[in-house]
C-alpha cells in the first residue's frame, strides 16, 4: 500500500524537527505526536517513507553535527558529545568510530587542514550532503567488521 | 560569442503543490507574493505568482494530475512534495530576523530558526504541500558570479 502524501506530511514534519534539534531526546512518542501518528505505527511509517527507521535517522543527523564540530570549531570532543545528544563521551566515541570508521579525534586531524570553500551552498543543503549513508544498522556494520567482512 | 546574447534569463520556474488554493493562500497571503497569471483550461489550472520587487520572474503553483500526468504519476509526484524530496528553494531577505519574526506570525512552517553563519543570518520553513525554502540575508545588490 502507498503512503498518502498528507501522512508523509506529517511524516516529513518529524523529520524537520530532529533536522532541527538532534541534540534532543526523540522518542518514538514524541515523534509519533509530532506526526499524528499512532505510536504502534510510527517507525515502520517513517521508514517506508525515508528508507531508514527514525532512530537511525537521528543518529545521521548527530554524526553530522559531530563532523561539522569537530572540522569547524575548536569545542573539545567531550562537549561535542553533550553538544550532539550523547550522554556519555565513551558512547559518542564507540558510535563515531562505528559509522565513519574513524574516531573524532581521527577525523579532526584530518578534516581541520582542509579550506572551507562551503559558503556558497545553503547549509540546510550542506547538512543534508555531509550525513552518513547508515544503509545498514550500526550493530550490524559492527558485527561485519568484526567478522572481516566490511 | 558574447555572454548572454541567446537568452534572456529565468522567466517561469515552478513548483509542485497538492493543492493550489491553499498554495495561493501561503505564498500571497503569508509570503507576500503577488497573484500573476491564473488561467484554467477544463480541469487544468495554469497558476503563477510573482515576487512584488522582481518583475522578470514567475514562479509556478501547479497541481500534478491529468491532462499532464496520469494518475500514478501525479500520485508520485505528490508523494515526494510531502516527503521533502523536491530542490531547496532559496529567498532573499534583508532581515532574515525580522522575515521570520513576522512570517512565524502568520503561522509559516519554520524547520530552522535564523541562525548566524559565516556573518549572514538564514532561516528555513517549507509551504503547507512540502517544499523546501531557505531564507538568506542578501546584501541589498546581488553580485554577479561573471563580475567576480
Amino acid at each position: 500500500m502507498s503512503q498518502s502524501p498528507e501522512l508523509l506530511r506529517r511524516l516529513l514534519r518529524s523529520k524537520d524537527r530532529m533536522d532541527g534539534a538532534p541534540h534532543e531526546d526523540w522518542t518514538v512518542e514524541r515523534l509519533a505526536q509530532v506526526s499524528a501518528v499512532s505510536v504502534a505505527h510510527f517507525s515502520r511509517e517513517f521508514k517506508k517513507a525515508f528508507g531508514l527507521p527514525p532512530h537511525r535517522y537521528l543518529l545521521t543527523r548527530r554524526i553530522e553535527r559531530a563532523t561539522a564540530l569537530l572540522r569547524d570549531t575548536d569545542l573539545p570532543i567531550t562537549e561535542i558529545a553533550f553538544r550532539t545528544g550523547w550522554n556519555s563521551v565513551g558512547t559518542f566515541g564507540r558510535i563515531f568510530n562505528d559509522i565513519t570508521c574513524e574516531s573524532p579525534g581521527e577525523f579532526r586531524a584530518r578534516t581541520s587542514s582542509i579550506s572551507d570553500a562551503r559558503q556558497d551552498m545553503p547549509e540546510c543543503v550542506m547538512r543534508a550532503v555531509d550525513r552518513p549513508n547508515l544503509n545498514i544498522a550500526v550493530l550490524e556494520k559492527r558485527r561485519l567488521k568484526s567478522a572481516g567482512k566490511l | 560569442m558574447t555572454r548572454g546574447a541567446m537568452t534572456r534569463g529565468v522567466n517561469t520556474a515552478g513548483l509542485y503543490v497538492r493543492d493550489q488554493d491553499e498554495a495561493l493562500a501561503f505564498y500571497v497571503g503569508k509570503l507576500g507574493f503577488i497573484l500573476h497569471t491564473d488561467v484554467r483550461n477544463g480541469d487544468y489550472r495554469w497558476l503563477t505568482v510573482q515576487h512584488p520587487e522582481q518583475p522578470a520572474f514567475q514562479l509556478g503553483l501547479f497541481k500534478p494530475g491529468p491532462p499532464v500526468h496520469d494518475a500514478a504519476t501525479a500520485q508520485t509526484l505528490n508523494e515526494m512534495v510531502a516527503k521533502g524530496a523536491m530542490p531547496p528553494l532559496v529567498l532573499a531577505v534583508d532581515d532574515c530576523r525580522a522575515a521570520y519574526a513576522r512570517m512565524s506570525e502568520c503561522g509559516v512552517e519554520f524547520t530552522q530558526e535564523p541562525v548566524e553563519r559565516y556573518g549572514r543570518v538564514d532561516a528555513g520553513f517549507r509551504d503547507p504541500s512540502g517544499n523546501g525554502w531557505k531564507m538568506i540575508e542578501t546584501a541589498a545588490k546581488p553580485q554577479s558570479r561573471s563580475s567576480k
